[in-house]
């Protein structure tokens, strides 16, 4: 039993399910980050832990308490929205303290508590001002303040970076990550921003059509992917897919694909499974991340295996710290991550090195991860 | 070129402006002109208007007929001038539009963050009720008063145009709220605010622009009524409107023209100055309601 656990809930609107047998528990002080597309059934999720909408199967328990049918401010939760939901017509502090007001509070607590919160967030100086006087990172502030002045059990935020600019999301993104660390408090996170949930989450829940496809932390999402959709979805540039043939000659299992001049490719596995021998001569999908995918001086030093391939550079992007190559495998346009200073010119011959240590193997039928 | 251009367009536009005011000014002017007559001549006495001089300026000022038309002219039947009716009008009109802009305003919050099974045909009905003609309801009503007690009383007008206002009123609140954010009744509901403190503490305070247009066509409507204020109020209890066309109808002596045009724009006035002083509001609230979203 967790801090918050989502026990087997299901959630209908009418005949259209749109969360499916959903099973998360959640430990104190974990950070958990729900990610997918939209329309996955994540903010759902989150308005079903926050009571605003009601599961039509399965529990949602906190501390062990059911909440199926708890009013969502008796649920002790907190909760920041993407619009920030602050109340126009309030000033900040009164923001800020309404949730206490409703609460039954003295006033002499709640202006204590709003000052302790507005110390932490550095906002002391705005609790004059109304929401419209505020920039989009100060309403922001103030937002996270509305919901950590409750001191609830769960934070709940829904997608609260995507109506900032670039840089401002950076920037509070660190700072709700510092606000974790130094507050150790549990939270569930929503966001369609994969960069948003490798950086932030203790765990990652990936979403897809009401269905978890894959819970776990960062590095075992990123780099173990159960199935097409997670490698696909999380990574930016996303995962190279191409179709290979798998070929067992003795102990080696090789992949068998074509470069970019339609000649044949084998790419060696390193200690490949059993599973994946059963694949022998069928057809599969590999996976390589971009950065599996470089120049040879560029290659992870510590990798037990990497093979070496020579093929034509298609196109040059040079995104200032790496610059990315495109070049053609089993027909299909895979992109590799190289160094920034890299000479090469689009239409060249170079040598690439392939990390297979790193390389992920799935059944292109049933999407799942075979090694 | 494209400077010559630019000048051709200063110089058109010069013409064109110039034109396009001439008319304007034109259409003004004879918009004032009844406003005109009625004002040169509330303030003239009798004799110079049945002397034939209906758009001369008064030869001489007086303020008589405003004092008549208001205290002393027979409009029942004792001559206590349009005072007390003004009085009714007020106690009519005052309740009637606070209570049916209150309660379109608590239609508009449920019909759009509280939805349930069947809420957009509820206010299709709701809606309905701006296209009934009052000639249509006035013997239903009647009935409805008597049994209530309340025939010929200000409180049965105050009901009838409550009833009648509804249908606006939601319609102007609900409109409004489709635009209001649900994420901020959300944020409440969680902050544990209930039912009616989320209607008070977060909606009402932002709904100013369209209370301004709820109360401004509330006003105007109930002030200027006739029909439910002919059928419903009899004699003391009468209506500014009514009372009015008592003190133009009335069949004995002279027809005092001065006074009837004092009376008219007595009768008037209210609504006068409930456009001069929120007029620019009332075009806000309905952009604010229109445009956004």
């Amino acid at each position: 039993m967790g801090f918050l656990d989502i026990d087997n809930a299901t959630k209908s609107f009418g005949k259209v399910e749109v969360l499916h047998n959903v099973d998360i528990s959640v430990q104190e002080g974990e950070f958990l980050v729900l990610v997918g597309p939209s329309g996955c059934g994540k903010s759902t999720l989150l308005n079903v832990i926050a009571g605003l909408e009601e599961v039509t199967s399965g529990e949602i328990r906190i501390k062990g308490e059911v909440m199926n049918h708890v009013h969502p401010s008796k649920r002790n939760i907190a909760m920041v929205f993407q619009s920030y939901a602050l109340y126009p017509n309030m000033t900040v502090g009164q923001n800020i303290t309404f949730g206490l007001e409703m609460h039954g509070m003295p006033k002499s607590e709640r202006e204590k508590a709003m000052y302790k919160v507005a110390r932490l967030l550095q906002i002391e100086n705005l609790l004059a001002r109304k929401p419209g006087q505020l920039s989009g990172g100060q309403r922001q502030r103030v937002a996270m303040g509305r919901a950590l002045v409750r001191e609830p059990d769960v934070f709940l935020f829904d997608e609260p970076l995507s109506n900032l600019d670039a840089k401002l999301r950076v920037d509070m993104r660190t700072e709700i990550k510092k606000l974790h660390q130094n507050l150790g408090t549990t939270i569930v996170y929503v966001t369609h921003d994969q960069i948003e949930a490798m950086t932030l989450s203790t765990r990652i829940a990936v979403m897809h059509n009401g269905h978890i496809q894959q819970l776990g932390t960062p590095n075992e999402i990123y780099n173990s992917p159960s199935n097409l959709f997670v490698a696909n979805f999380m990574g930016s540039p996303s995962m190279n897919l191409l179709p290979v043939r798998i070929n067992v000659e003795g102990n080696d299992v090789r992949a068998e694909t074509t470069n970019g001049k339609s000649e044949t490719v084998n790419l060696a596995f390193h200690n490949p499974s059993a599973s994946l021998r059963e694949f022998n001569g069928k057809n599969v999908t590999l996976g390589i991340r971009p950065e599996g995918l470089t120049d040879l001086e560029g290659a992870d030093q510590r990798s037990k295996h990497v093979e070496t391939i020579n093929n034509t550079v298609d196109v040059i992007e040079p995104a200032g710290s790496d610059t990315f190559v495109t070049t053609t495998l089993g027909n299909t346009e895979c992109i590799g991550r190289m160094r920034a200073d890299t000479s090469l010119k689009p239409g060249s011959e170079t040598s690439f090195a392939i990390n297979m240590e790193k390389a992920v193997v799935f059944d292109p039928e049933t999407e799942m991860r075979i090694a | 070129m494209a400077i010559s251009s630019q000048d051709t367009a200063i110089r058109t536009g010069r013409i064109t402006r110039t034109f396009i005011y001439l008319v304007l000014m034109l259409f003004a002017l004879f918009y004032m002109l009844p406003l005109y007559v009625m004002v040169v001549n509330s303030l003239k006495p009798l004799s110079e208007i049945t002397g034939g001089g209906m758009m001369a300026l008064p030869q001489v000022w007086t303020i008589e007929p405003w004092l008549k038309a208001w205290s002393t002219a027979q409009v029942g039947v004792q001559a206590t001038g349009l005072k007390p009716y003004f009085l009714n009008s007020i106690l009519m009109v005052v309740p009637a539009v606070a209570i049916s802009t209150m309660l379109g305003a608590l239609n508009g919050y449920v019909l759009t963050k509280w939805r349930f099974k069947g809420d957009t045909l509820l206010f299709g009905f709701m809606l309905f009720a701006c296209f009934i003609p009052f000639q249509i309801v006035l013997i239903p009503m009647a009935m409805v008063l008597g049994k209530l007690g309340i025939s010929g009383t200000t409180a049965g007008l105050v009901l009838v145009h409550v009833v009648y206002g509804i249908g606006f009123t939601t319609l102007y609140f609900r409109n409004y709220y489709t635009v209001f954010p649900t994420e901020l009744v959300r944020a409440a509901q969680i902050d544990g605010a209930g039912f009616f403190q989320i209607f008070w503490r977060i909606l009402l305070p932002s709904s100013g622009p369209i209370a301004v247009v709820s109360v401004i066509w509330q006003f105007t409507n109930i002030w200027n009524d006739f029909i439910f204020g002919a059928s419903f109020a009899s004699g003391n209890g009468a209506p500014m409107t009514v009372a009015l066309n008592n003190l133009v109808q009335s069949s004995t002596g002279v027809k005092e023209f001065n006074i009837h045009f004092a009376g008219a724009i007595l009768a008037a006035f209210p609504t006068l100055l409930v456009y001069i002083v929120a007029g620019r509001y009332f075009v806000r609230g309905l952009m604010a309601g229109s445009v956004k979203g």
